[in-house]
């Protein structure tokens, strides 16, 4: 609402949903808006034309609605262009667990992320989502933008400086590393203080975004740190996981401990909320903590795979 | 400006001068829609070759990308860009690709060439004028296979909602898709009922009338409050004999003898 207050070009193009959220800005800027229906096709089309005829426009949708059946939109008539669209998924990971599998979005990082000319950001926390939205309005070109859901606490006691494709670190340690993205950094800090409760000090970063990737930050973290773990709630295919894997196994200097906690490529059959479901699948502060705790101390457990 | 058969004529020629030169396809396409394209670009559309992003510009989009290379003829013709360009089409390293591309030549206002894009931008497009009140029109080429989409019903039910009578959709109804007839693989029929069911101000013409063309376009919209849509009966291949109503001139570049029969037909010499 405030970018759309201070600049005229800003619109907000909504697939009939956001009950609750996109009313006011309706009100306000009823010109500045258009509910497309439930047709994403046509919503990230008209999109793209708005955008090529000088507007700066956000579309937004839940999960994976404003992604997956418009994505041919989102390669040919957004990233193709150059044009100034900004997709906005509201509940990222299992933010809306107990819908079912059709309201996870647990590939939408990696499918965003393999897009020519597509930023890609998931902020951890309200303050990060906050400065993320008016970082990709001030962005020249696409963005996909993957939020939590309304009401998740507040991360950071501080203020925070947020740069696109900078990461942010919100605690020192040189032991080893939890980078997260997205929704998890809640988890990755409680990590970090039960960690070092069992005596290893994390350096967590919260890597929101992933393309562009702070390849400085994952670097730096290898040369000092003795290990690096990426937390996610997405696939372990494609997403943060994998673009942190791709950095160490080209670009670092020496070699690190490394593993990616993530989902597995499945779906989640069981109905449950975002607690029950991360749980389930091991991304869980104690069960998070346990993996680590126990890696460091047998090295070749971290060559073990994934078993849920 | 030159008379829009000659320009129609001079579209038919250099475009399958253009594709047989590159040895690609489309030919069918490219040809049912050049009567079409030669009155747009004779006086209907309000450009300015000098200034291709002129904001105050009427839009056209060819969404059925793949018949690019009469657009590109029409284009240059018009002085969008020099026509050597033209020669090159296809070719490595190519300005000009196989479908219609945005980048790099002025004039083409979206790179089309996956069915079902076009309308839902330029309905995006006709949005933004009228919500900044500009005058410009925007024009939406389809062809009849393309409405299998359902992308293209989504802007279909959204432009009349939205009265959006600064849209035109022009549609290509040559009969023919890309694996058969239009009434073999996904019948449209009643084609023009469905469009005014949905709420467009409809109008069928002879594709290939030049002044029937000229009649559906010049005083737009056809009906204010509504989109419109101009349902143009057209030949896949018109222009040439052997190549009329046939579905393998979607697909086939001539050889040297057809070529010669084509160019003769359109009263050219080699």
């Amino acid at each position: 609402m405030k970018l759309a207050e201070r600049d005229s070009r800003v619109f907000l193009v909504v697939g009939d949903l956001g009950f609750g959220v996109t009313e006011p800005f309706a009100k306000r800027f009823p010109k500045r808006y258009l509910n497309a229906g439930v047709a994403e096709q046509n919503m990230t089309g008209i999109a793209a034309g708005l955008a090529l005829s000088g507007k700066i426009v956000f579309t937004y949708s839940i999960a994976n609605f404003p992604i997956l059946r418009c994505l041919e939109q989102i390669r040919n008539d957004v990233c193709y262009h150059h044009a100034n669209v900004k997709v906005v998924a509201v509940g990222g990971g299992f933010a809306y667990g107990s819908l079912g599998a059709t309201h996870h979005a647990t590939e939408d990082l990696a499918i965003m992320r393999a897009l020519p000319e597509m930023s890609v950001v998931a902020p951890g926390d309200p303050e990060e989502a906050a400065a993320a939205t008016e970082a990709v309005a001030a962005h020249d070109g696409p963005c996909y933008l993957r939020l939590g859901r309304a009401g998740e606490q507040k991360v950071y006691t501080r203020q925070i400086n947020f740069r696109l494709g900078k990461a942010i670190q919100l605690r020192e340690g040189s032991d080893l590393t939890l980078i997260s993205t997205g929704g998890m950094l809640q988890t990755a800090v409680e990590t970090s203080e039960a960690l070092s409760h069992k005596g290893l000090q994390a350096r967590v970063l919260s890597m929101h975004t992933l393309k562009p990737l702070d390849i400085d930050a994952i670097l730096a973290a290898a040369r000092e740190t003795d290990a690096i773990f990426t937390l996610e709630e997405h696939s372990i295919i494609g997403g943060l996981g994998s673009a942190v894997a791709e950095t160490l196994a080209e670009f670092a200097e020496r070699e690190v401990a490394f593993k990616r906690f993530a989902l597995p490529s499945a779906f989640a059959c069981k109905s449950g909320t975002q607690e029950y479901l991360r749980a389930r699948f091991g991304l869980g502060v104690e069960s998070l903590t346990n993996a680590i705790h126990a890696a460091s101390r047998e090295p070749r457990l971290l060559a073990a795979g994934a078993s849920f | 400006m030159t008379d829009s058969a000659e320009f129609a004529h001079h579209i038919r020629t250099r475009t399958l001068q253009m594709i047989n030169r590159a040895r690609s396809s489309h030919i069918g396409s490219s040809f049912s829609m050049a009567d079409l394209l030669a009155v747009l670009y004779n006086g209907i559309l309000r450009v300015d070759p000098e200034r291709p992003d002129w904001p105050e510009r009427d839009r056209f989009i060819l969404s059925k990308g793949h018949a690019c290379a009469s657009l590109y003829v029409a284009l240059a013709k018009r002085g969008f860009f020099p026509d050597s360009w033209l020669d090159d089409f296809y070719q490595d390293g190519a300005r000009l690709a196989g479908h219609a591309t945005h980048v790099g030549a002025p004039g083409v206002e979206i790179s089309t060439g996956s069915l079902g894009h076009g309308l839902p931008i330029g309905c995006g497009m006709a949005l933004a004028a009228k919500r900044d009140q500009a005058a410009y029109r925007v024009f939406v080429m389809l062809s009849d296979g393309e409405c299998d989409e359902g992308s293209n019903w989504e802007a279909a039910l959204f432009a009349p909602h939205h009265q959006l009578d600064n849209l035109v959709v022009i549609i290509d109804y040559n009969k023919i898709q890309s694996l058969g007839t239009v009434k073999e693989v996904l019948d449209l029929e009643p084609f023009a009922d469905k469009w005014r069911a949905f709420g467009w101000a409809v109008q069928e013409i002879d594709g290939h009338n030049l002044q029937e063309i000229e009649c559906s376009l010049i005083d737009l919209p056809a009906k204010p409050g509504k989109p419109t849509c101009v349902i143009a009966h057209t030949v896949k291949g018109k222009g040439v004999s052997f190549m009329e109503h046939k579905l393998l001139w979607h697909y086939r570049s001539p050889n040297s003898e057809e070529m010669t029969g084509a160019m003769s037909e359109l009263g050219v010499r080699d």
